[in-house]
């Protein structure tokens, strides 16, 4: 595994705190109506990302998960003034404004989506494995999918496809605890998300995903066995969400307790408190990361905002390859 | 008569049902605890226990099938789909099994199951999300299709529906669940495949159902301004469709507009095209027309979901088309 010095430290300081602020940003102009339909964020997942992408090889390595998907693709080299005007529906978005919230894709820095079926990007991930080992490529693919999304038959599948055919890929759960208003214990006789690895005997096991240095270890031996032909691996992220599920979400089903007792874990207080412990930054030199982080906010914001909706006819333009295609009318 | 949201008259209907029938439970994502998704079983859970409002994983295939098991062996159940677009992951238990059960065992077998839920779409919520999938499953033999767009009709219509011994695929809307109407105080039902004239006019018939006919009754009032007289037809049961009323209707006004939130392929709109012309050709004074959704996944921006999706401006243009004026 790479090593974790204080660069990296200050590294996934700055960039947690970005996607955290990024997402905080996202919720207050939501509330102004110029983000609309769903909103999902990863408020308090962070270390379950900033792990995995320092395990990655950011050259060939590949990922894709679910619609809590908008600051993966941020730390995989995304411009983020991209990813926030793709939720104001903006011709600049990442999908000039076709996808939104759950649907961030980028093709040139490998990142696979972005999906709103729950479920529905476990075997893609395998897929994209698949690809990678007929070509005998050497990347691996991160699959991400929630507790919830363990419940598909399509994970069995997958999961029985990709040992099968020993693909490069590691299938990460993100357990925050619940899918939408239903806890773990309530969707499984067995809660223990890491040991549905077992009946395939896939390599898998429990991770705490609050700490981005247990990620990035677990994650940097799963991605090794991958890349060096041994196959999948399955690891359960023990993590918490801090927002409701979407944005309107009244939260009946859990306590403001146990939402703060999370917070005390939050994994960019712990990572600040090494940086400070181990004096790795003055505080000064703390609040300059906090200040371009503000700003970066802001000017992704702005860039949002001032960019232009898409034009009419690109409703049809991006369907299909073929040009002229003739679609059949809607109107008279 | 009382004045009820949409959602209330949901849990009205499943829950004076399941109080006359100890066999009905009620079974989904978010159903028991939640009240809900979108709040259509609130109480249910306190009502009728964990026995009978049952939660599940969101495991579609796995539910809708245990449904249809279950059906075969006593049970009428009602099972919610989160949305009809999730229902995608367990439609082949629908299509392969719920739809063809009794005629692949000769008749031996019932098959008394609700499939609800919401369909079509509800803001922007873009191409995963915002799907109607009604002509899908009216294309399949075996199911029975109810899509209301009020209150009144959604109890009466869903209460007929759980007493029906086939599947009935049974459409609701995210956006209807908080309108308000009033319906009867009493027991009452409304037979499946029955349409109703929401609006008398003699100038042209629209035919439509679920949410979007809203988009109809907006445009008539308009039309009615300007002295033209709109017919509505709520179809409500897709499938069992009643081509009579339709019919009945066409040969008074002699044209016909036809708005569903679908894709245009293929879809109601083009049934209901082909039975007329078959059906009334001679009293026919305009070509049929016919508003859907773009031939497109539905897009997210704001100005491209516009385009893409019907509105009343749309049905005033197909009115006067029609009307060569
Ligand atoms: C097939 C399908 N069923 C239901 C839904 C509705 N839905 C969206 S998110 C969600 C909960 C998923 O929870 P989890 O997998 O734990 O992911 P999290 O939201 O916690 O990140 C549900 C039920 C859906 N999008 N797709
Ligand atoms: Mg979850």
């Amino acid at each position: 595994m790479k090593k974790i010095t204080k660069e990296v430290y200050l590294k996934w300081y700055e960039d947690m705190l970005f996607w955290r602020k990024f997402e905080d940003k996202l919720a207050a102009v939501y509330i102004q109506q110029k983000v609309r339909g769903f909103l999902h964020l990863y408020n308090g997942q962070e270390a379950v990302l900033a792990g995995a992408l320092h395990a990655m090889d950011l050259t060939k390595d590949r990922m894709i998960t679910a619609y809590r998907n908008h600051v993966q693709p941020i730390g995989m080299g995304v411009d983020p003034r991209r990813v926030m005007a793709e939720l104001y529906g903006k011709v600049t978005g990442t999908s000039k404004g076709m996808g939104g919230s759950m649907h961030i894709f980028s093709k040139e820095h490998r990142f696979y989506g972005g999906h709103g079926i729950v479920g529905g990007q476990i075997p893609l991930g395998a897929g994209l494995a698949f690809a990678d080992k007929y070509f005998k490529r050497d990347s691996v693919t991160l699959c991400y999918m929630g507790d919830g999304a363990v419940r598909q038959g399509s994970l069995h599948e997958s999961f029985n496809l990709a040992m099968l055919w020993q693909l490069p890929v590691v299938f990460i759960c993100e357990n925050n605890g619940y899918a939408m208003g239903t806890s773990v214990a309530r969707t499984s006789h067995s809660t223990e998300i890491w040991k549905l690895g077992l009946g395939y005997e896939m390599p898998c096991g429990p991770v705490d995903g609050m700490d981005p240095v247990t990620v990035a270890e677990e994650m940097s031996k799963a991605i090794e066995r991958a890349r060096s032909g041994g196959g999948p691996t399955f690891l359960e992220m023990k993590t918490y969400r801090y927002r409701g599920h979407s944005m309107s979400d009244a939260q009946h089903y859990r306590t403001k307790e146990e939402v703060e007792e999370y917070k005390k874990i939050d994994p960019i207080t712990q990572v600040l408190n090494v940086i400070k412990e181990k004096k790795y930054a003055t505080d000064d030199e703390i609040k300059a990361i906090d200040d371009r982080v503000k700003k970066l906010v802001k000017e992704c914001e702005k860039f949002a905002e001032e960019s232009d909706y898409p034009p009419v006819q690109q409703l049809y333009d991006v369907v299909y390859e073929q040009e002229n295609y003739p679609f059949v009318e809607h109107k008279i | 008569m009382k004045t009820i949201q949409f959602r209330e008259a949901i849990a009205e209907a499943m829950s004076e049902e399941m109080r006359r029938d100890e066999s009905i439970y009620l079974m989904g994502e978010e159903v028991a605890e939640y009240n809900g998704a979108y709040k259509a079983s609130k109480g249910m859970l306190d009502e009728f226990g964990p026995r009978r409002v049952i939660d599940t994983p969101i495991s579609e295939l796995g539910f809708a099938g245990v449904g249809v098991g279950s059906a075969m062996n006593g049970n009428r159940p009602i099972i919610e789909f989160m949305t009809f677009n999730f229902a995608l992951v367990g439609i082949d238990q629908i299509i392969n099994n719920a739809a063809k059960i009794r005629q692949m065992s000769g008749g031996q077998f019932d098959c008394p199951i609700v499939f609800r839920g919401p369909t079509a779409s509800a803001g922007q919520l873009a191409a995963t999300h915002s799907q109607a999938f009604e002509s899908w499953y009216a294309n399949c033999p075996g199911l029975k299709v109810v899509v209301p767009s009020n209150p009144k009709d959604a109890k009466g219509l869903l209460k007929s529906a759980i007493r029906d011994n086939d599947p009935v695929i049974f459409m609701e809307s995210e956006q209807m669940y908080g309108d308000k109407g009033e319906v009867p105080e009493g027991e009452y039902t409304i037979p499946l495949g029955v349409a109703e004239i929401k609006r008398e006019g003699k100038d042209v018939t629209i035919v439509s159902f679920g949410k979007i006919i809203k988009e109809a009754y907006k445009a008539a009032e308009e039309l009615e301004k300007e002295g033209i007289e709109c017919e509505i037809i709520d179809l409500r049961t897709v499938k069992p469709m009643d081509t009579e009323a339709i019919l009945r209707s066409v040969k008074k006004t002699n044209r016909l507009v036809i708005l569903e939130e679908a894709w245009p392929f293929g879809n109601v709109a083009t049934e209901i095209t082909y039975q007329v012309q078959q059906k009334a050709f001679d009293y026919l004074d305009a070509p049929i027309a016919k508003i859907n959704t773009a031939d497109t996944p539905a897009p997210y921006s704001p100005v491209l979901l516009e385009e893409w999706l019907p509105n009343h401006e749309d049905v005033i243009r197909a009115v006067k088309k029609v009307m060569y004026k």
